[in-house]
């Protein structure tokens, strides 16, 4: 059996309209030999849980600029957890205040990653965590 | 660790995570997928397979959310299977078909999977038409499956599709283009997409042409229609659809359809069988280093890979090890 691929769903929560960042990032997990899904813009917590769902995605990377992390963040992960996926590796990115960082890791997420982190970090992190 | 029966029982029972997993294994070839399938084959067949294919950009993913749409709205349950195309240097892939699709997030009656290609030529992945038939066994009335873009000889989709849309789209050549052989032939319904830019009429106008030459060159059941859509505005959406119900209607009535799947087993069948015998081949030659020695005798003319192929096969089929 070939060794496991890791499928990413990359998702915008909210109404937050810059997706430059999660473009590149995308590229980026692609380099990386991931097959990536990008939902796209103005997600909400249930349709991304849903392609996390039907995808089989063994990780959600979630990016926000507009400072709405504090609410859809931890949402994803409740959703997710009311549809009994507890397999799925929660990472997410953005400009997220540093105070901000504790509480969303206590929530569910596994790492935040801010402006200016190395992209191999991300991808390291990701390889290193997926579960399996 | 959930068992393969149990697993197949929720597929059967409609739940989409089962099926998300059942096609991960058949992606991945891992060994319980052979057994789900196994258990899930007295359960597919039913459901009706439409294929959407075109060049990149042309307007696939696009459509099929409007196709998914309509059939919802009449109570039909939909799978989406959208293939893109995987690096052939890192292996990644990214999948953006989805994004056309995210109104039927949330709805229970539409399950998209994305699928990329992991090396496979023919516009599809080598799986899947594996991931289409869990898709039927889950109950799913309709499923749509999107190639990759293609360009003009990527047609396995004609090995898994009841009916294939050609999605083109103006700009892309002359009427030379539309005459040649390959994908243009394999078209039940030609779908002209973006019919409000330049050129949609001439090109309208070509496809036509090379259907009015089917007509005098072979005598054919069927004469593909050609629709023309705007998908982003909803436009020749009931156009097309009904195309595809009047093509579905033909394959039935005509029997053509009993045809087409007989075809496609054999052809599957056989691919299977032969897919085996490839593994357990490579396995055995691979193992014992004979491959590599027979390679080196090969470069030094010692020995040609004719003979070498003929006494391999022989002593293979005669071995109790193959049975």
């Amino acid at each position: 059996m070939a060794k496991k691929k890791i499928k990413i769903i990359v998702a915008k929560p909210g109404l937050d309209g810059h997706d430059r960042g999660a473009k590149l990032l995308c590229r980026i997990f692609a380099e990386a030999g991931m097959e990536v899904v990008y939902t796209g813009l103005r997600q909400t917590p249930e349709m991304i849980a849903e392609a996390a769902l039907q995808e089989d995605a063994d990780v959600v990377g979630l990016s926000s600029l507009s400072g709405v992390h504090n609410y859809f963040f931890p949402k994803v992960v409740k959703v997710l957890e009311e549809k009994e996926i507890s397999d799925v590796l929660i990472v997410g990115g953005g400009i997220i205040p540093a105070e901000d960082i504790p509480e969303l890791k206590k929530a569910g997420v596994a790492e935040i990653f801010g402006p200016g982190t190395r992209t191999d970090k991300i991808v390291q992190f990701i390889q290193e965590n997926v579960a399996g | 660790m959930i068992t393969t029966e149990d697993l197949t029982k929720q597929v059967l029972a409609g739940s989409p995570r089962a099926l998300a997993r059942v096609i991960t294994w058949v992606e991945n070839s891992d060994p319980r997928a052979a057994k789900c399938l196994e258990e899930l084959h007295p359960h597919m067949g039913h459901a009706l397979i439409l294929g959407l294919t075109g060049s990149p950009g042309a307007g696939k993913s696009s459509l099929t959310d409007q196709i998914t749409h309509h059939f919802r709205k009449r109570d039909k349950t939909v799978g989406i299977v959208a293939v893109d195309p995987s690096s052939p240097f890192t292996g990644g892939a990214l999948l953006g078909d989805r994004i056309r699709m995210n109104r039927h997030a949330g709805d229970p009656g539409v399950f998209i999977r994305s699928m990329a290609t992991r090396g496979f030529l023919g516009g599809l992945a080598q799986t899947t038409d594996n991931v289409v038939k869990a898709m039927d066994a889950s109950g799913k009335d309709i499923v749509i499956v999107e190639t990759v873009g293609v360009g003009q000889d990527e047609i396995d989709i004609m090995r898994i599709a009841d009916t294939i849309c050609l999605i083109l789209a103006p700009g892309y050549g002359d009427i030379i283009q539309s005459m040649k052989a390959g994908v243009m032939e394999i078209a039940d319904i030609y779908v002209i997409n973006k019919s409000d830019h330049a050129g949609a009429d001439q090109l309208y106008t070509e496809v036509n042409s090379r259907i009015l030459q089917d007509t005098q060159i072979k005598k054919s059941p069927w004469t593909p229609p050609v629709v023309k859509t705007v998908a982003t505005e909803k436009r020749g959406i009931d156009d097309l659809v009904e195309a595809i119900g009047s093509h579905q209607c033909q394959l039935k009535e005509s029997g053509a359809i009993l045809e087409k799947r007989r075809e496609r087993i054999r052809q599957q069948t056989f691919q299977m069988i032969h897919f085996a015998l490839f593994q357990l081949m490579e396995k055995e030659l691979a193992q014992n280093g004979r491959l590599e020695r027979l390679v080196d005798a090969i470069i030094e003319r010692k020995e040609n890979p004719y003979r070498a192929m003929r006494e391999i096969v022989d002593e293979f089929i005669h071995t109790p090890a193959a049975r």
